[in-house]
């Protein structure tokens, strides 16, 4: 692992050194004194029963709408990130941490601040647009347009993505008989079918085995040292020590640390 | 290294002083949230046609293939349908006097009109049913209740299918009139879109929306004349009520059904307004709908 770790040897205060020096090293995303406010329907307050006469009760005494709640995920985050980094976002559950990756991809609008990018970052996601039903063949097409692929394109990745995957005869089975292990696999071989400058990742290597694990790192890895910037949301903080050359650590939708990887995580860890 | 504001101290590298915003610009980033111009937005579109396909497609296959019949239900659902509305209306409802061959009138009236209100529906869910899809990848959100039609499109043409069979087992002859189907549903499908669109974007913002459709879609079943001929109930209303004929004849789905009925029923004289009523329809639905969702683009997926 530590190997790995010195393909690409710079810790942030290299990192600096370097920018100012070369264009390697030049800022990809800017996050300025970004607030993210979202609203979440369906929430319930206490005395709120969520039967008809309570709701007609509401609209009599004009109270507007109390299942309408909003959520300040990210309050105030600013940072700078660059060619090659591979920036591991770690904190707890419902610290802001996929919020922001959703607004560094351009798909939350910022309620104040900003994100500035080079092109379009995309969010390694293509869950959604897959269905569960249809045969893997058939998701990978499905999935591969979504992601706005040729054709050709799509032919000429095909057999990459299934040897990826790594699911074999499997790929003609809907998607609903393979293991969770199996999906997340062809899931993230899809996902990264595709060539990405800013490459955002939310928990997407949790799932799978450890040989499947060592591949999509390697993956990433790749995808660094062709200059691109990738975003790593995870859980399992070893897969974020192995991969990140610098970590954010959020904390209620604030920068509580950021810099080298096995500083932060083992702060973390203490707190 | 370790404080809140190292990011922004690191950011600003070099130049100690200079703001992000202005880094930014140094180094040509832009905001990631911007809404594309009109024609960008079309081009947009027509680069996503394979993704607009596949889902369609894929939406079609998906919903059978829990069936032991599969893909057979394509063709079932709308015998079915043609079977339950003979058997109201022809039968226990006798409407069938002064309407000649009252089957294929009947028919023809369902199939398409179901098509216009399944599409105007499913239009109206297509964003907020694919919210997880709109907040994770980027794509002309268009696509969304694009993809909703053509699937309604494909159900249709296995309809027409079913209905060409039934028109000809009632007696109707094969005439060159038979060449304008594909128009006239051209012109239905665009409205469809149009209108698709337009619900698309109200129906994401306004979520009561889809609770209220079914009744307004059930008001527009029995104001479009599809169980009975709307010349023949407009023709003894009094002087004062006349202008419920202008609003008859304004339907656009009435319109459409009386082409449909005017191509493929012999003894059936469609009434003037019908083209008219249909060409503006679809123009008129497209470009208001088509404008009216694009303009909110950046907004989908927020709430």
């Amino acid at each position: 692992m530590a190997m790995e770790k010195r393909v690409w040897p710079l810790t942030a205060e290299e990192q600096e050194a370097t920018a100012k020096s070369s264009a390697v090293g030049t800022p990809t995303v800017i996050v300025d004194d970004l607030h993210i406010v979202y609203k979440v329907y369906g929430a319930t307050s206490a005395e709120e029963k969520g039967n008809a006469a309570t709701a007609l009760m509401r609209l009599v005494r004009r109270q507007g709408r109390p299942q309408m709640r909003e959520v300040h995920a990210v309050k105030g985050v600013s940072f700078v990130a660059r060619h090659g980094d591979a920036i591991g976002i770690i904190g707890r559950n419902g610290s802001g941490k996929s919020t922001l990756l959703r607004a560094i991809a351009g798909l939350l609008p910022p309620h104040s601040g900003a994100v500035y990018t080079d092109g379009q970052p995309s969010l390694l996601g293509v869950n959604a647009a897959l269905m569960k039903e249809l045969t893997g063949e058939r998701n990978i097409t499905l999935g591969c347009y979504a992601m706005g692929m040729t054709p050709a394109e799509v032919r000429a990745k095909y057999d990459e993505i299934v040897d990826f995957s790594g699911i074999g005869e499997f790929v003609q089975f809907p998607m609903s008989t393979y293991s969770s292990g199996m999906g997340a696999r062809l899931r993230f071989a899809i996902a990264s079918a595709k060539v990405h400058d800013v490459l955002l990742i939310d928990e997407a290597l949790a799932t799978g085995d450890r040989e499947f694990r060592k591949r999509s790192q390697k993956r990433i890895m790749q995808m660094r040292e062709s200059a691109g910037t990738v975003f790593l949301v995870a859980h399992n903080l070893d897969v974020i020590e192995e991969t990140c050359n610098r970590v954010i650590w959020l904390h209620k939708g604030k920068i509580k640390m950021d810099g080298d990887p096995t500083e932060v995580i083992s702060a973390y860890n203490k707190a | 290294m370790s404080q809140p504001d190292s990011a922004v101290a690191d950011a600003q590298g070099g130049a100690a002083t200079e703001s992000l915003a202005a880094l930014a610009k140094r180094h040509g980033l832009r905001r990631a949230i911007a809404r594309p111009s009109l024609p960008f937005y079309v081009g947009q579109l027509w680069a996503r046609r394979h993704f607009v396909l596949k889902y369609a497609t894929s939406r079609n296959v998906s919903k059978y293939s829990q069936s032991m019949l599969g893909q057979l239900w394509q063709l079932l659902t709308p015998l079915l349908n043609a079977g339950v509305y003979y058997l109201m209306f022809g039968v226990i409802l006798d409407q069938k006097k002064d309407i000649s061959n009252y089957t294929a009138f009947l028919i023809t009236g369902v199939f398409i009109f179901t098509f216009t209100q399944r599409t105007v529906s499913s239009g109206a869910k297509s964003i907020s049913n694919n919210l997880s899809m709109i907040r994770a990848l980027h794509f002309p959100r268009a696509a969304l209740p694009l993809a909703y039609a053509v699937q309604e499109l494909q159900q249709l043409l296995w309809s027409m299918l079913v209905l060409i069979g039934i028109v000809l087992l009632t007696g109707e002859p094969v005439t060159l009139y038979w060449l304008f189907i594909p128009v006239a549903l051209l012109l239905q499908l665009t409205f469809n879109v149009g209108a698709g669109l337009f619900m698309a974007r109200v129906g994401a913002f306004a979520r009561d929306m889809n609770q209220l459709l079914p009744f307004i879609m059930r008001t527009w079943l029995y104001a479009s004349g599809v169980f009975f001929s709307i010349p023949d109930r407009v023709a003894d209303l009094p002087e004062s009520l006349a202008f419920v004929q202008y609003i008859m004849e304004l339907n656009p789905a009435a319109a459409y059904i009386e082409l449909m009925r005017d191509l493929l029923i012999h003894d059936h004289t469609p009434p003037q307004w019908a083209w008219t009523t249909a060409i503006f329809w679809a123009v008129f639905a497209l470009v208001i709908g088509f404008w009216y969702f694009w303009r909110a683009e950046e907004r989908y997926g927020r709430g």
